[in-house]
């Protein structure tokens, strides 16, 4: 650390959304020359907070600062023109362009009558290039890079300013070793130029290996600060699952009855590799893992939404192809879909009929859909699952989020499944409808279906499953039973570390 | 070679290989079919080719423009009317009587701004309210050629001025004023978009809208600005096409939006934006008038060449949706 003045200081950041309290109060600093750590689970507030610097959303309370002057960010030109670099997790690209124009998107250099400066644009790029160690040039087209070096793109930009602070978003997500090598070189470079970063990851060993300093969020508010010199990843693991939280595990065993869905090296392109595991009927696993682990897509293939490349599905120990949704469904499998108003329900239909959807081809008399048999069905589920609604004429868009879920599950139930795949059940739905969502399927595995639940929050998996899958990039880490999973080792599984021993 | 040379290079080349194979298709049947004793690739008949090519062709240069940043304009049709009154009906207002021949720039000047206008108010109405330009400009479309009918109701407006007559018939080194007007147009939007910063802001936008946000780009008044240069280039579409012409029906411009997108289509810029050439929209353009002509010339009606030019837009939006599939593991939806 070169002075006492930090780079950039956060104080007291507020954000509400309707709803929700995304920041509360969130307060860190970063000095010149240091590499800071921000880290919390999904929906901590880590990417409301760096929007809120960004300029993309404007803080309801709170000061930015600058170096020494309090700063009001407008928009993503202001923030960069105030030194703050942001890389993004996502690709924030335009594949039609060429990498040049893309490292310097919004501020092309100019020459007069406002021509492009391109002599100046690919020198500069060059330059930058060079400095990463890259293999393309500056005229490549960014479509026909990998993803890979697409990331190494994004991370040009870091260069292209003379930065005061540089944010790093995941920025390894989708990096080899040897690139990332050279980013920790990238890294170490702008440090000593007296850069402050931010690099925000879930992966522990980065983390310990690059960092100065740790600050953890956790349900929108600022834990604390660590020396990374002087903590372990134990402790920051507890500080960012905190003890507030209900992680009491599944301390109910069924009898559970025949293997009902096994696969075998299930693998699809670079989405997903060598998947093994099976689901008895009567039990529930869950699928724990980061965003863009792999897990959706599992369940889609499962669905018929994509084909594998390689490996095999096995049904009551039958192989089975299944091509669409419909050759699923056929076969027995559902899915509850992670995005619930986008692709579970037809938000303007009423509750009958978003619950008959899958099946109205067969409810009819004549040619006429058997209107009386659907709001037999209708009753029936409505029963059985207590969804609260005033009629079924009830549009589903004017729901609450739990009783949208529990038509869901209620219209792929009313198909009789053997296997249910929820994906992430719970997401945006209030606390006292999760725990009534959690104990349905606690339920459904109890009446004998194989249930597979895919969440990334913590409590949850820990809470319903049977035994607990852990997926890293893809793979399959560990399976853990609920004797056996504690917080931090399941942490560690889906950081990609394998420091306990067993593996799956 | 790399993955995806291939399909870039039959992208970039197809609308050429195109229009050679029409050539050879219509001289060839025409040698056969056709009632006229004058072969198709006659120097005369190609002149004239390009001459016929103009109107649409300049206002698709706009379009191509348009659709890489991501929107698209349905009004051109009606805008291309409404610019075509203004210009000959300017040219008999009492205020420019004692102008002699100067009131034809003033004319000129007051269909080009009526057009820049109408483009603006489009553009206007997009950026600030965020409404998809489909709408807005289907919208105005109608609105626009609700104008033009309110101005002099199913009567034509006509005004003959021979010395435009002259001008626009005159032929420069063989090529006609219109045909010039069109290459210079080309060559000018073509420089706009591969040279300036407005330009491949553009295409970043239509890319990668939020990416260009993230990036600072200032959307709408960048989505504004190509809303006036359509406008621009449908009312000179109209200022080159009526100083012959002199007379301008209510019903004149209709279709040519779908004409003009199918040309920029046939070029190759995706509808979803980001990518597009303005020399392949060019070849669209040639593609498109050779088709008509060609298929006159062996003695097909109107309606056969609608339907042919139809079947090979679908056919050749069918091809590169195939050659741009991006793998088995892609999400079937």
């Amino acid at each position: 650390m070169t002075d006492d003045t930090p780079a950039l200081r956060l104080e007291g950041i507020v954000k509400t959304f309707p709803g929700v309290r995304a920041l509360d109060g969130v307060s860190f600093s970063v000095m010149p020359g240091e590499v800071h750590a921000l880290m919390g689970e999904n929906g901590a507030g880590k990417s409301t907070l760096m929007k809120v610097l960004g300029g993309i959303h404007q803080p309801d309370a709170g000061k930015i600062i600058v170096g020494e002057r309090p700063v009001v960010m407008s928009g993503p030109l202001e923030a960069k023109a105030k030194g703050i670099v942001f890389i993004h997790q996502e690709l924030s690209l335009a594949e039609e362009l060429t990498v040049a124009e893309n490292i310097y998107l919004g501020e092309l250099p100019r020459k007069r009558f406002g021509l492009v400066d391109w002599d100046r644009l690919y020198a500069r790029t060059d330059a930058i290039l060079k400095k990463l160690k890259v293999s393309f040039d500056a005229r490549t087209r960014v479509g026909d890079l990998s993803i890979a070096n697409q990331q190494m793109v994004e991370i040009a930009r870091a260069l292209t300013v003379e930065a005061k602070a540089v944010i790093f978003d995941e920025p390894t997500a989708s990096l080899t070793d040897a690139e990332k090598v050279v980013l920790f070189d990238v890294i170490a470079d702008l440090q000593s130029a007296g850069v402050g970063i931010i690099y925000i990851s879930h992966r522990m060993e980065e983390i310990f290996k690059i960092t100065d300093r740790i600050s953890v969020l956790r349900d929108g508010q600022y834990r604390g600060t660590l020396d990374t010199a002087e903590t372990t990843e134990e402790e920051v693991t507890q500080l960012m699952i905190g003890r507030s939280l209900d992680l009491s595990r599944n301390v109910s065993h069924h009898t559970l009855g025949d293997v009902a869905l096994e696969v075998r090296g299930l693998s699809c392109g670079p989405l997903f590799q060598e998947i093994d595991f099976e689901v008895r009927s009567g039990e529930v696993v869950g699928f724990y893992g980061l965003v863009g682990a792999g897990r959706t897509e599992i369940a889609e293939t499962l669905f018929g939404l994509r084909d594998p490349s390689a490996g095999s599905i096995l049904l009551d120990g039958a192989e089975v192809r299944i091509n669409s949704p419909a050759d699923a469904i056929a076969l027995g499998i559902s899915l509850v879909p992670e995005d619930r108003k986008g692709q579970g329900l037809v938000l303007g239909m009423n509750c009958r009929d978003n619950m008959t959807l899958p099946q109205v081809d067969d409810l009819t008399a004549g040619p006429f859909v058997a209107e009386g048999s659907e709001v037999a069905i209708f009753d029936q589920y409505r029963d059985k699952l207590d969804i609260r609604t005033p009629g079924w004429k009830q549009l589903v868009g004017n729901l609450s989020g739990g009783n949208q879920q529990k038509i869901v599950i209620g219209k792929w139930l009313s198909m009789h499944p053997r296997v249910l795949i929820v994906d992430e059940p719970t997401r945006g739905i209030d606390v006292g409808s999760k725990s009534e969502i959690h104990n349905l399927i606690r339920d459904l595995a109890a009446q004998g279906y194989a249930v597979i639940v895919i969440s990334s929050e913590m409590p949850e998996v820990l809470h319903v499953s049977d035994r607990i899958v852990a997926m890293y990039s893809g793979r399959i880490m560990r399976t853990f039973t609920s004797d056996e999973v504690t917080e931090d080792n399941l942490i560690q599984a889906i950081s990609g570390i394998r420091s306990t021993g067993r593996v799956a | 070679m790399q993955p995806g040379t291939l399909s870039t290079f039959l992208k970039r080349g197809a609308i050429w290989g195109f229009i050679v194979l029409e050539l050879i298709f219509f001289s060839v049947a025409g040698e056969f079919l056709s009632l006229s004793e004058k072969a198709f690739m006659d120097f005369d008949n190609m002149l004239l080719l390009f001459k016929q090519s103009a109107p649409i062709g300049i206002i698709a240069m706009g379009m191509t423009v348009i659709m890489i940043n991501g929107n698209i304009d349905l009004s051109v049709g009606a805008t291309y009317a409404i610019c075509a009154i203004v210009l000959l009906d300017a040219m008999s207002w009492p205020v420019f009587a004692g102008l002699g021949d100067a009131v034809i720039p003033v004319a000129w000047l007051l269909a080009l701004l009526t057009g820049v206008a109408l483009g603006a108010l489009n553009g206007l109405i997009v950026w600030k309210t965020g409404v998809d330009a489909f709408i807005v400009t289907l919208g105005s479309m109608l609105g626009y050629r609700g104008l033009v009918f309110m101005y002099n109701g199913e009567q034509p407006t006509s005004h003959l001025n021979w010395t435009l007559v002259d001008f626009a018939e005159a032929q420069f080194l063989w090529l006609h004023t219109a045909t010039w007007f069109l290459l210079i147009v080309t060559a000018v939007i073509w420089f706009l978009m591969n040279r300036t910063v407005h330009g491949r802001n553009a295409y970043a936008i239509g890319d990668n809208r939020e990416a260009a946000v993230n990036a600072g780009i200032r959307v709408g008044p960048h989505m504004m600005i190509n809303f006036m240069i359509i406008g621009f280039l449908a009312a000179l579409s109209a200022v080159v096409f009526y100083s012959e012409s002199g007379s301008v029906n209510p019903n004149d411009g209709e279709l040519y939006e779908l004409w003009v997108i199918t040309a920029v289509v046939l070029g190759g810029t995706k509808l979803a934006g980001g990518a597009g050439s303005i020399v392949s929209t060019f070849g669209g353009v040639l593609a498109i008038q050779l088709l008509r002509k060609g298929l006159a010339h062996i003695g097909a009606d109107t309606s056969t060449v609608n339907l042919v030019i139809g079947l090979i837009l679908i056919a050749v939006l069918f091809l590169d949706r195939q050659l741009n599939v991006k793998g088995k593991e892609e999400l079937k939806i």
